[in-house]
């Protein structure tokens, strides 16, 4: 039944995706217009369920570890880690530093990767097609370092349950240090397309505004909570690795509207060059691999683990029976959590917006429907 | 003879459009770290015709519960729209269709019709997105088209005609462009110019990201490119009444300054730097043919340069060499939006063009009589 609106006119029902343009995957958002105007917002998704965390209950611990760089398959470097994290944390296992600034380093570029691909998109989907390409072609020389060190691009299974797939390539560090040098007045360039751009500013401010009740009502992480104004970053809250052993700031935001989210995560990429400097100096000869045996079996137990991925707070829940293959993995993944605040974002926007704000949670429906 | 120029300009424009297809793709490709087209003929230059000839081939699509009669007819609207204008368009001194003493008020009316291509377009193919994409053109171009019209009426006031000829003439006795008598009327219209030819940042009918293509999303095959046609027609058709009404038509920069008389050459100079460009083009290329191709075209081109030099070619070709050099640049100036803007939110675009492009313009139409009539009032409001 049509609500009767303004000028009485019927609502006009719009079915955006799962294949459009702007939904970033297959997410399929059902829009109820009034005119231009969103009315309301009904999320249709699962159109990507390759059903993750039940294959995990038939795979043995490692196994199941390339799997989850399926999930957020543009930052499969942090997918990876929150998964070893939280199975080491179930072993009690200790990993030695060369292996955690290794991956520190590797996350920080990962974080970086996930940036640039938002920044083109978003930016794409606001009608300005120049910086997209920039943004990949920064992005190409993160995923060259990425199949230096493992030989993949994009789902790299870089890391093993106790340490490193592999030990770091000879010009590791300096690639690293190369990438940073090259990369920072980059983002320099982007701002300047965008930041003080007019039309940018008046697509994006006071564009689908989340209060800080509201983003910590709706559990919303990452760039989206820090948007708007909440300081709360996991690799701050509960350090994990060596974060607590790094310098580095956490940007915020002040409206929460999609302008902040842009600056935020523009600061974050600057924030994490700064982290992979600090990593690259730290990493000292050393084992690569933790005291975690040949065969995984973690002892009768339950841990929930989360990490900063570059979309939010990334949780693992693993339990084990004490056999080989988990008795259950549940997954928190940032994109689908974010993507609830959709509908507080969109309302009384216009369809313009809608892909504003789609762009903005940066969701990847890999991981949102697992 | 009008038969044959109207002939002339017709292939030549389309050609010219289809190029401009290509230029867009190039120009923005090297705003963009890439190389664009490159595969069909040397450096894609064969590009234009393999889309076309593609775009023939194609199947002409008419969705079930469309109005075919008027989905049928809506773009060849605003194609014929398009084309029409150029009639009164004057290239040169020595070469146009006709001059009619209402040109301006033509071009104004005839390219109104195109909007109707969009809307029936949109409404016809019963669907939701091009209704939105149709609605929102109609929108835009309404409010735009009258920024552009009171803008250009300025012109009008300075000029006493709207006669395209006598306007043109007009700038070549002051000494002039009206440019720099109406700078903000020239503001104005090119901010309206790009909004009314649906080009970034304006491009909202046919926002991709958001409405997937517009009005013509249901429309495929030679009927989806006839909407390309129109579309880039209109861009050129903006750049020559802005040539022509602001930038002195055919003149030349300076055109009665005496010691820059040997701008007179630029035709030449044009053409060998366009000939030498090409030869170091083909220095670099890899493949025989390509250089082979590219080499002999620069010869070519110098050849044709030097020729041009000859006083009485030089004179015939000098209008014509000046306008098409400033359209380009007009041209080349939408492309370089496109590659550096974001797209305007729908009710962005209104408040611009309602709150901020129509007060201006009106401000500057009041502020020219008022001037014209307290300094010539025989040559301005008075006579009439």
């Amino acid at each position: 039944m049509p609500e009767a609106t303004f000028l009485d006119a019927n609502e006009l029902v719009i079915n955006m995706g799962p294949q459009h343009p702007a939904t970033h995957g297959v997410l399929r958002v059902i829009l109820k217009l009034d005119g231009e105007k969103v009315v309301g917002t009904e999320c249709v998704i699962g159109y990507l369920h390759r059903g993750v965390e039940k294959i995990a209950e038939n795979r043995t611990y490692q196994q199941f570890a390339p799997y989850v760089d399926r999930m957020d398959y543009v930052a499969a470097v942090t997918n990876g880690m929150g998964y070893c994290e939280a199975v080491e944390k179930l072993l009690g296992a200790e990993i030695p530093p060369r292996a955690q600034y290794t991956r520190m380093a590797l996350a920080e570029l990962q974080r970086i990767a996930s940036h640039l691909l938002w920044l083109g998109t978003h930016a794409l989907d606001l009608g300005a097609m120049t910086p997209v390409f920039y943004t990949f072609r920064e992005r190409e020389e993160i995923l060259k370092i990425f199949e230096s060190y493992c030989g993949a691009r994009l789902t790299t299974h870089a890391f093993r349950i106790g340490g490193l797939q592999y030990d770091l390539y000879d010009n590791f560090e300096r690639d690293c240090r190369k990438f940073c040098d090259y990369f920072l007045p980059k983002i320099d360039e982007y701002e300047e397309l965008l930041t003080t751009n007019r039309i940018w500013l008046s697509r994006t401010k006071n564009v689908g505004v989340l209060s800080a009740e509201d983003a910590v009502g709706l559990g919303s992480t990452g760039p989206v909570l820090r948007g708007s104004g909440v300081r709360w970053d996991v690799r701050k809250a509960q350090p994990y690795e060596a974060y607590d052993k790094v310098e580095f700031e956490v940007p915020t935001g002040e409206r929460g509207d999609t302008y902040d989210r842009y600056l935020v995560r523009v600061q974050e990429m600057r924030q994490s060059v700064r982290i992979i400097r600090q990593c690259v100096e730290r990493i000292e000869p050393g084992p690569i691999f933790g005291k975690v045996g040949k065969v995984i079996k973690p002892p009768v137990g339950e841990v929930y683990h989360s990490i900063e991925a570059p979309k939010g707070e990334l949780g693992y829940f693993v339990v084990s029976d004490g056999t080989v293959t988990p008795y259950r993995v549940r997954v928190r993944p940032p994109s689908f959590v974010n993507l609830q605040a959709f509908d507080t974002m969109v309302r009384g926007h216009l369809v313009a917006d809608v892909v504003a704000i789609i762009g903005t949670i940066d969701i990847v429906l890999g991981e949102v429907d697992r | 003879m009008a038969t044959i120029r109207i002939l002339i300009v017709f292939a030549v424009l389309s050609g010219l459009v289809a190029y401009l297809v290509y230029l867009e793709r190039k120009v923005l490709a090297f705003m963009q770290a890439r190389l664009g087209p490159m595969r069909v003929g040397p450096w894609g230059l064969l590009q234009p015709i393999a889309d076309g000839l593609k775009l023939l081939l194609k199947e002409d699509i008419v969705p079930s519960g469309a109005d075919k009669a008027l989905f049928l007819l809506a773009p060849v609207i605003s194609v014929l729209a398009a084309f029409t204008v150029f009639a009164v368009i004057p290239y040169a001194n020595n070469f146009l269709i006709t001059d009619v003493n209402i040109g301006l008020l033509l071009i104004l009316g005839i390219s109104s019709l195109g909007i109707y291509g969009i809307i029936l377009g949109g409404w016809s193919s019963n669907s939701h997105y091009p209704l939105l994409g149709a609605l929102r053109s109609s929108a835009q171009l309404v409010s735009y088209e009258v920024a552009a019209g009171i803008a250009l009426v300025g012109v009008l006031l300075i000029s006493n005609s709207l006669s395209m000829v006598h306007i043109v003439e007009r700038q070549q006795q002051t000494g002039l462009w009206n440019v720099f008598v109406q700078p903000v009327g020239f503001f104005v219209y090119l901010v309206a110019a790009v909004a009314e030819t649906n080009r970034a940042p304006f491009d909202l009918p046919e926002a991709e990201s958001e409405l997937t293509a517009g009005f013509h999303t249901e429309y495929s095959g030679f009927r989806f490119a006839l909407y390309f046609l129109a579309e880039y027609t209109n861009m050129v058709l903006v750049s020559c009444i802005a040539v022509t009404l602001f930038f002195g038509g055919w003149l030349r920069p300076f055109a009665s300054v005496r010691w820059l008389d040997f701008l007179n050459y630029g035709p030449v100079a044009g053409l060998i730097g366009a000939g030498i460009f090409v030869l170091w083009l083909g220095w670099k290329a890899r493949d025989t043919g390509e250089r082979g191709f590219f080499k002999f075209l620069g010869v070519a081109l110098i050849v044709l340069g030097v020729l041009v030099a000859y006083p009485p070619v030089l004179a015939a070709v000098q209008g014509i060499f000046w306008f098409t050099a400033k359209m380009l640049l007009f041209l080349y100036a939408f492309i370089w939006y496109r590659g550096t803007f974001p797209r305007y939110r729908y009710d962005q675009l209104m408040n611009v063009g309602w709150r901020w492009l129509i007060p201006l313009a009106l401000a500057n139409l009041i502020a020219t009589a008022l001037v014209l009539y307290f300094i010539s009032p025989h040559a301005g409001l008075g006579s009439g």
